[in-house]
């Protein structure tokens, strides 16, 4: 049976086990998204000049990305776009994840409690996303602290529904009925029997959060209701090439955009990858 | 001290009764057997008296006094299948000692190897699980046993085993057990008394 598996494995880390692959792409993908934050948190510092020589040039060697109207680099723009999302998508994902597990722990404390829970997830999911993430972040006064906070408060439910769920399955266990028998209060419970069954879910959870949230504060920065102008967001330079992409500069929206896509892609590659690794399960799907 | 069970009805939906006005009483010391056929609510009686089932008919009491439904539960129900009343996240001596900490002295007669202890749940056998599910409800603090079929899923020998060291600590505990069971020689072997769960069942 190892050679069968063996004789499928003729791809690019020929050699490496499915484990070893697996663990491969995640440390790719991780480095990757590391070196764009770092490189863009290095860049931040110094503004970008402003040459109006060099302005509407084509992707070259000298500039890969090509440069804009005001002849600004555009790769240099890209990496701290992305730099800014991901932090913020950072930020996000960690609000919503310590909402998800407050929520997902409170809900088992009782009937009442989890009626009130699902309650409050299906308020929520039924406002149109993006919709919330605007009111929420002009009603937070715009700006980078409003799209965080949009952005955070809009994220939890679905992965909620996911531990609420999952703790339901779980309450009906017997050892749970035999630890409140054996006198441990439900908090105990909560805390000892069921949060380790639901870290899994958390963690992946929370990776696969990241590309929504970064997506989301593009498109609410592209529609104008985020990120000042000022900020080299994505959403900002997507929204900028809009009107340039009749004259010809196609470079100012493509390279940004396809940047914004392989940054999405990385984090559903480790969130996926990490999954295999955590449910074995499901390595074969 | 007695452990009461009066005019006890259950039933999974409202007009249809698996329970009706049961009766069953057991004493400290007593090793009481249990009878009843398949899906006769053997294991629903049981969970009713061990206070799993919260919306029952009917009066639960110990010498006359109410079950308080917090804190440690006098009357321990053992399941039959030792793999379900373990947490699969939790190392064997986390489990053992959950309740209370588990004096060697009963680690020895049950056999429980120290080895064991390190191990995680999937990596013993329903025998060995079983010993330690047991262990883990003997405390100082149980009254009452529910042995609710606890040996039908091991082999003669170990049912030999497991029954002789929970007769053993049993008595010196001073604890009533209720055996459940389908076979009729296991119950007359270890009981001084059995009823059938048909005779008590007004259903």
């Amino acid at each position: 049976m190892s050679s069968a598996i063996a004789m499928g494995n003729k791809s690019l880390f020929q050699g490496l086990n499915l484990r070893q692959k697996t663990i491969l792409i995640i440390s790719f993908t991780s480095i990757l998204l590391f070196a764009i934050v770092i490189i863009s948190l290095f860049l931040a510092g110094n503004a970008l000049p402003t040459n109006f020589e060099s302005k509407n040039l084509a992707p070259s060697l000298e500039h890969p990305f090509g440069t804009d109207w005001m002849g600004r680099d555009m790769f240099v723009r890209t990496l701290e776009g992305l730099g800014l999302s991901i932090i913020i998508g950072a930020f996000a994902s960690l609000i919503s994840t310590v909402l998800t597990l407050i929520l997902g722990l409170f809900s088992s404390l009782g009937k009442t409690a989890d009626s009130f829970v699902s309650w409050l997830v299906d308020l929520f999911l039924s406002v149109p996303h993006l919709l919330l993430i605007i009111l929420i972040s002009i009603g937070m006064g715009g700006g980078t602290k409003g799209v965080i906070i949009g952005v955070a408060l809009t994220h939890w439910p679905s992965l909620t529904r996911v531990v609420r769920a999952e703790i339901k399955q779980l309450k009906t266990q017997e050892y749970l009925h035999i630890s409140k028998n054996l006198g441990n209060s439900k908090w105990w419970i909560a805390t000892k029997h069921i949060l380790p069954h639901l870290s899994p879910q958390i963690l992946l959870g929370t990776i696969l959060m990241f590309p929504h949230a970064i997506l989301h504060e593009a498109s609410v920065t592209f529609l104008g209701f985020g990120l000042s102008p000022h900020e080299p967001a994505i959403g900002i330079i997507l929204s900028e090439a809009m009107g340039y992409l009749s004259a010809g500069y196609w470079w100012l929206a493509f390279f940004p955009g396809l940047s914004l896509l392989i940054v999405v892609l990385a984090f559903d590659m480790i969130g996926e990858n990490f999954g295999k690794l955590m449910n074995p399960k499901m390595a074969h799907e | 001290m007695y452990l009461k069970g009066e005019n006890i009805s259950f039933g999974y939906k409202k007009d249809n009764l698996i329970l009706k006005d049961v009766d069953i009483a057991l004493e400290s010391g007593e090793v009481l057997g249990l009878m009843g056929d398949s899906g006769s609510g053997k294991s629903t009686l049981c969970k009713i008296l061990s206070g799993y089932v919260p919306n029952y008919q009917g009066t639960i009491s110990i010498d006359g006094k109410k079950i308080s439904s917090k804190g440690y539960n006098p009357v321990q129900l053992i399941f039959q299948h030792p793999e379900k009343a373990v947490n699969p996240k939790w190392k064997m001596k986390d489990i053992l000692n959950e309740g209370y900490l588990v004096p060697q002295t009963i680690l020895d007669s049950f056999g429980i190897k120290k080895s064991w202890l390190n191990r995680w749940p999937n990596e013993l056998s329903g025998g060995e699980l079983q010993r330690f599910a047991l262990a883990r409800a003997l405390s100082p603090k149980t009254k009452f046993l529910i042995a609710d079929e606890i040996t039908t899923m091991v082999d003669a020998i170990t049912q030999a085993q497991i029954w002789d060291i929970v007769l053993d600590i049993v008595e010196k505990l001073n604890i009533g057990v209720l055996v459940v069971s389908h076979d009729k020689t296991l119950i007359n072997k270890l009981c001084y008394d059995v009823i059938s769960l048909a005779d008590i069942n007004k259903v």
